[in-house]
């Protein structure tokens, strides 16, 4: 495990207003409310916090509803995450936990594509290639030392 | 002597501290008791307690000694001689320097002098000798906190009751006090302190006294508290609070207005600081020293405090400004925090100390000056910056303020603003009503300033606030010679026109709501002067109200503006009516509420309908006269469209006539009840609407409109509710008059023989089981006003109308039926003296309801009236147990026998028995048909069955339900308390044999039906006391009421029976014993198509299961998991959160990791996935791991599938 922090002192963001959804319209009892990017938002908003502080991803800039990119048609999600600092090696949990996440809350159908954002990150390529390996992933899953990482930052924390 | 005895035994077990206190307590009570009862003399007492009292072991004599001031503390009006008095105050005294016992003498001191004057008191000589004691021998400071708080006790007392005594201890005193107080921290002791400082202060007013030359000291010790700064936590010391502290020291701080020199510029520091908390006390502190320290010394600080108000309120204000909505604003809508507000307030107080001193400093004040001079460039609400926008808020504000503080304030901020805003706003301050004209076209073309806009409409607001405010206060107060006056009077006309031009025409251009706004809201304020001080010619007043108007029926689109619109209209209602404009008043019912009416009676106004009703009740709402109006232009409307539609048959205007009687409903007569005196409208009402009816029954239309008689149906309940018992009898012989010559059957006079000859005519025959539908419409209307009298009202020929309705009844016709149920509701009221008089008492309607057999079936199955042949007549009873095969008659029947049986249940009689027996009959005739089916071979029948069936069981929906059409409340029913209850628990356990007992599947479905009916009416504390029984029932219920769409709505409230269940603490036993087809039916229902809420709700349940002890509900996570993965993927987004939020609970490990979790590696799935059973500890197990490998198997599990 890590000694010391990461980035012992990150850059806390306001969070943004979030908009309201207008209440949708109970006339049409079998109308689709399709999954969209504030859904798949909310989903990660309210339950990842950063595996180094009690802050929520959001308020780390980690994540942003505009970095969700999603088609509930053909049942595709792409997540791309900014971590902190570039060299930062808990970019490969924080993918797996919103990887995890996403598995656990979205129907089968859907395909999740987890990527550092682009010029973020110093192994860019590396954790892209880690985050989004099928095999690999379910390596890392059976390391109880990493699930337990893993479900210790996917615990709501309801401030 | 026994007494001495026993004296001595309490005495030994007040001073031994191996003693329990309540002990304790008992023997101090007994000894006080004694001396009250003249049993004991004080004198008598010391002796015996001699030695307690001089012993030298210090605990056995503080005990002593306190013991003493204890008795005396109990006896403050017991009268004493002086000698005596003397003699103990001599000891105490004496005794404050034993500082092993001082509590004691403490006690003693304050009992003593705190005496009830006409018992003996301490003689001033003495009083002398305790405060000099007090300042020799009392280090206060290091003593401890209880201590502390009886010699600030004793300092107070002293300096309250021998002021004088006291006094001539000069520097003496001082020095003691400011001893005892440096220091202190207890919030208990604070509170005297505080207080000893104020008293000691009123002992010496004299500025150039002692004290004066002191009080830079005692401030010293006094200024170090402020702010209070309080840290207790909440339960700790709850008896003083923050507050209480804050306010005994802001009392000693304006003790004294000698304190004036040190006071104020410690609270105008703290309000420079940074802290928030400072800052509010400083400005409340700051407010009630001004009050106490008089205008005179507050002069020399006037400037200082101006600019800490200003500062404190352009930097207090906070971002983001509220958006402009209906709701009236301050200024500009910024959040205003606590300091805004004192210092607010604080402006104001100080103004109406010195208003010429502070009024200069405002006017010459450069910050303001500026915002002034930048006006011009704040040309619309959105080019302002947000630093801009606060400022002028803030002057807004601070302007607004000083203003409504008086009229001398009012005229000096007119003077010296209002030209310069007028001159932004491009309005000539002349009197220029003749050249408006012109002005009009200038104005169309160019937007105002809204700077200007806001402050001038602010000035305004505020001075309309003052003249209002002095009006009040002096009834013929004269303000028209006022310059303020003059100003308004020369500009006033030339804005409301241009206001008005400029709103009219908003309506094609993009304009900001602030705009809007404040332009609203200034032809609210100016059309609402009182006419003696602001004169608008009555064109102005007019054109107000004809733009306003047209905005209400024509801007529907734009949402603010009409509703500013509305409220601003209503406001100007309730002026004129209220201040007796009348010439105003006659302007405003001739523009405002004829054209309210016409709005909503004639439709060629497009305005949606919900806005229209809004106008009305909103316009309506201001004053009684002209809901009036507008009451009688809709009851016009409806019953001309009512005969337009009956007379002529012209379906036209059904949808708006439906409207108008909702409107009717929803509005009027909920304001007429709540407003209270206007019965007699209603009453009207019902009266025209009959008066409809009669003339119509000439007319051979025959309309058929469900919707509207409804509409009218529920109308006529409601108004017919809320009459008087006169009035409902005069609107029962009305409508009976209107019933007996308009129905085209014909009404039985009474029940002989002769006349039921004539009742073979019954038009049954000829229509075989519907009314014709002026029929329906007439019976139903009758129906309505019977179903909303109230009890003890005389129905004429009470049995033929029974009779007609049990006609219309086995027609199909409900209201009938709820009619009939309502009746002998409140026929069974105990005193019924005026329904008996008409000869039809309960007895008899049951005897004409359940035994009369008025009809006969012949071959065709088609009903017959009794007459023709007295073979197999059949009555109520027989046709709902299907003697006639016809079945619609029998789902009728039973239909009716529902809503007369749920009136009889609410009266709990005992027919309620046989009508139970005749549905439960009903429902099991399946089983009955079943068995003889063979014999009749009637194929046909069971086809018929379920309908038959279905009612049955739905009747008890009927039984058990509020309803709010009928038997309620609101129309006079009677009901006795817990019907449900007792209903309930005779009849579950029936309805529970029988489906044990059923063989038949459609029966015991429809039992089930029936059970579900119940339970899911039944208040729930009733249904978890016998959770465990009715679980089965419950989950089966569920089960059969999901295979139909159209009973939706009861699934959904028998599943939110079970969410009661699961939430309770009580119904976890049963759960944990069903859990399995409880969980079995939840899955299913996560798929139910047809409600969202139902989805919802099941898997709330099941979220709710997951909290259970896990040995039980983990076998079944599997089974969820899979239903919840389904319903991730919900068309619904509320539906796919609840999936999320259960499935987290379900994965997550909720297992501390030290748990041992017994596990056994049981099996793999088809795809070669092992899977973990969690097994109860008793059996052996084959591995012990901890609880991350659990997880891991589970993400195992998941990931791979």
């Amino acid at each position: 495990m890590v000694s010391e922090l990461i980035n012992a002192n990150p850059v806390i963001y306001e969070k943004k207003e979030r908009r309201v959804r207008s209440v949708p319209s109970t006339a049409d009892e079998y109308a689709v409310e399709p999954i969209d990017q504030e859904e798949i938002f909310d989903i990660l908003f309210v339950y990842i916090k950063d595996p180094e502080h009690p802050y929520s991803l959001e308020e780390l800039k980690v994540i942003s509803e505009d970095a969700i990119e999603v088609d509930d048609g053909r049942g595709h999600v792409r997540v791309t995450f900014t971590p902190t600092v570039e060299h930062c090696s808990m970019a490969t949990v924080i993918g797996l936990c919103i990887r995890v996440k996403l598995l656990r809350s979205l129907p089968s159908r859907f395909k999740v594509d987890i990527r550092v954002a682009p010029g973020s990150h110093a192994t860019e390529a590396a954790v892209n290639k880690q985050l989004n390996d099928k095999e690999r992933v379910a390596a890392a899953l059976e390391n109880p030392n990493v699930v337990e990482m893993v479900d210790e930052c996917l615990t709501p924390s309801y401030e | 002597m026994a007494e001495t005895s026993e004296l001595t035994q309490h005495l030994e077990c007040y001073v031994d501290t191996a003693r329990s206190p309540t002990e304790q307590a008992a023997s101090l009570n007994f000894i006080t008791s004694l001396v009250k009862r003249d049993l004991l003399t004080i004198e008598a007492l010391v002796k015996e307690m001699r030695m307690y009292l001089t012993i030298t072991d210090n605990v056995i004599r503080a005990r002593g000694i306190l013991l003493l001031a204890e008795v005396l503390t109990g006896l403050p009006s017991k009268p004493l001689d002086n000698a005596t008095i003397h003699s103990l105050i001599g000891f105490f005294t004496d005794r404050l320097a034993d500082w092993r016992a001082l509590r004691g003498a403490l006690v003693g001191c304050l009992a003593l002098l705190r005496r009830q004057v006409n018992a003996g008191t301490v003689s001033s000589s003495d009083a002398k000798v305790v405060a000099q004691s007090y300042r020799e021998n009392l280090p206060v400071q290091s003593l401890a906190q209880q201590d502390r708080k009886l010699c600030f006790e004793l300092l107070e007392c002293l300096l309250q009751r021998y002021p004088n005594e006291v006094a001539s201890l000069g520097e003496d005193l001082f020095y003691a006090i400011s001893e005892a107080i440096d220091g202190e921290k207890d919030p208990h002791c604070l509170i005297l302190t505080f207080h000893i400082v104020e008293v000691l202060v009123q002992i010496f007013p004299d500025p150039s006294g002692p004290l004066a030359s002191f009080c830079g000291d005692l401030f010293e010790f006094l200024g170090c508290y402020f702010p209070i700064h309080f840290t207790h936590l909440k339960d700790e010391d709850a008896d003083v609070k923050r507050d209480d502290l804050s306010k005994a020291l802001m009392s000693a701080f304006s003790s004294s207005a000698l304190f004036e020199p040190f006071v104020i510029p410690l609270l105008l520091e703290k309000l420079s600081s940074s802290l928030p908390l400072a800052k509010v006390d400083s400005l409340k502190y700051l407010n009630y020293c001004a009050s106490r320290y008089g205008a005179e010394r507050m002069a020399k600080h006037a400037e200082a405090i101006w600019i800490s108000i200003k500062h404190a309120i352009s930097n207090s204000l906070e971002e983001p400004a509220k958006s402009f909505t209906s709701e009236p604003l301050f200024g500009l809508g910024f959040q205003e925090n606590e300091i805004a507000t004192e210092a607010l307030i604080l402006l104001q107080k100080v103004t109406m100390q010195n208003d010429a001193l502070f009024l200069s400093l405002i006017v010459r004040d450069e910050d303001i000056n500026n915002v002034f001079n930048s006006i011009a460039s704040h040309e619309s609400y959105t080019s302002i910056p947000s630093k801009g926008r606060q400022n002028l808020h803030a002057v807004g504000r601070i302007l607004c303020i000083i203003t409504k503080t008086s009229m001398a304030s009012c005229n000096r901020v007119f003077e010296s603003f209002f030209p310069c805003l007028m001159n932004t706003l491009e309005i000539s301050m002349e009197n220029s009503s003749k050249d408006f004209t012109l002005n009009e076209n200038s104005f169309s073309s160019k937007r105002f300033n809204f700077g200007a806009l806001y402050l001038c409409v602010e000035f305004i607001a505020a001075c309309r606030d003052l003249i209002m405010r002095t009006k009040e206060l002096a009834e013929n107060f004269v303000t028209a010679d006022e310059t303020c006056c003059y100003m308004l009077q020369s500009s006033a006309t030339t804005l409301i026109n241009a206001f008005c031009s400029t709103l009219a025409k908003s309506s094609d251009k993009v304009v900001d709501d602030a705009d809007i706004y404040f332009k609203v809201k200034g032809l609210q304020i100016l059309a609402t002067f009182p006419g003696d001080f602001l004169q608008t010619p009555k064109v102005t007043f007019e054109n107000v109200l004809k733009t306003l108007m047209s905005i209400i029926l024509v801007d529907f689109d734009m949402p603010l503006l009409w509703k500013l619109a509305l409220k601003a209209l209503a406001r100007i209602g309730s002026f004129v009516d209220m201040y007796h404009e009348s010439e105003k008043a006659q302007s405003y019912i001739g523009f405002v509420v004829e054209k309210t009416i016409s709005l909503v009676s004639q439709d060629d106004f497009n305005v949606p309908f919900p806005l229209k009703l809004e106008a009305v009740s909103e316009i309506g709402a201001s004053r009684p006269n002209h809901m009036l109006r507008i009451v009688q232009g809709l009851e016009e409307a409806i019953v001309s469209n009512l005969s337009e539609i009956y007379v002529h048959g012209d379906l036209k205007s059904a949808e708006k006539t439906i409207q108008l009687l909702e409107c009717y409903s929803n509005k009027i007569i909920p304001w007429i009840e709540e407003t209270g005196g206007f019965e007699e409208v209603l009453y009207r009402f019902v009266i025209s609407i009959w008066n409809c009816i009669d003339r119509c029954k000439d007319s051979s239309i025959q309309v058929q409109e469900e919707g509207l008689l409804h509409a009218t149906m529920m109308a006529v309940k409601l108004a017919v509710g809320s009459c008087s018992e006169e009035s409902q009898n005069i609107i029962i012989q009305k409508a009976y008059g209107a019933l007996s010559s308009g129905i085209s059957m014909p009404l039985k006079e009474s029940m002989d023989d002769s006349s039921s000859i004539k009742l073979e005519n019954l038009h049954l025959s000829e229509q075989v089981d519907k009314l014709s539908p002026r029929d329906e419409w007439i019976v139903a209307l009758f129906a309505s006003v019977l179903i909303a009298m109230r009890p003890r009202i005389h129905i004429a020929n009470g049995k033929g109308t029974l009779h007609l309705f049990m006609t219309a009844l086995v027609k199909g016709c409900v209201p009938a039926a709820q009619a009939l149920g309502s009746v002998i509701n409140k026929l069974g009221t105990p005193s019924n003296e005026i329904a008996s008089s008409t000869g039809c008492t309960l007895e008899e309607s049951m005897e004409i309801i359940f035994r009369s057999k008025p009809w006969n079936i012949n071959e065709n199955e088609v009903l017959r009236g009794s007459g023709t042949s007295h073979s197999s007549k059949v009555g109520l009873t027989e046709l709902c147990l299907g003697f006639s095969s016809n079945k619609l008659l029998q789902v009728h029947a039973i239909t009716g026998l529902a809503w007369i049986g749920k009136g009889l249940l609410l009266i709990g009689h005992e027919q309620v028995k046989d009508v139970t027996k005749i549905l439960l009959e009903c429902l099991l005739a399946d089983d009955r048909v079943g068995a003889s089916e063979l014999k009749q071979g009637l194929l046909e029948t069971i086809c018929n069955q379920p309908s038959v069936m279905r009612s049955a069981a739905d009747a008890f929906h009927i039984l058990m339900s509020d309803s709010d059409v009928c038997l309620n409340r609101k129309f006079h029913a009677q009901i006795r308390p817990l019907y449900k209850q007792r209903f309930f628990s005779t009849v579950m356990p029936i309805l529970q044999s029988l489906i044990v007992k059923s063989d038949s599947s459609l029966s015991r479905s429809m039992l089930y039906r029936a059970a579900a009916h119940l339970i899911s009416n039944a208040p729930l504390i009733v249904i978890l006391s016998e959770a465990k029984k009715l679980m089965k029932v419950l989950v089966d219920g569920l089960s059969i009421l999901s295979e139909d769409i159209l009973d939706k709505d009861k699934l959904y409230s028998l599943l939110l029976v079970l969410s009661g269940i699961l939430t309770d603490k009580c119904g976890e036993e049963p759960i944990l014993e069903n859990a399995h087809i409880l969980i079995d039916c939840l899955t299913r229902l996560i798929a139910y198509p047809h409600m969202m809420l139902v989805r919802e709700t099941a898997i709330q349940c099941l979220l709710a299961m997951s909290e259970l002890p896990r040995p039980r509900i983990f076998p079944m996570k599997r089974q969820v998991l899979q239903a919840i993965s389904k319903a991730l993927d919900d068309p619904k987004r509320a539906v796919r959160q609840e999936a999320v939020r259960c499935h987290h609970a379900c994965v997550k490990p909720n297992l501390s990791p030290d748990d041992g979790i017994k596990l056994s590696v049981k099996s793999t799935t088809q795809a070669g996935v092992p899977y973990v059973v969690l097994l109860p500890p008793s059996i052996p197990t084959t591995a012990t791991l901890p609880s991350s490998v659990l997880a891991v198997f589970l993400v195992t599990v998941k990931n791979r599938r």
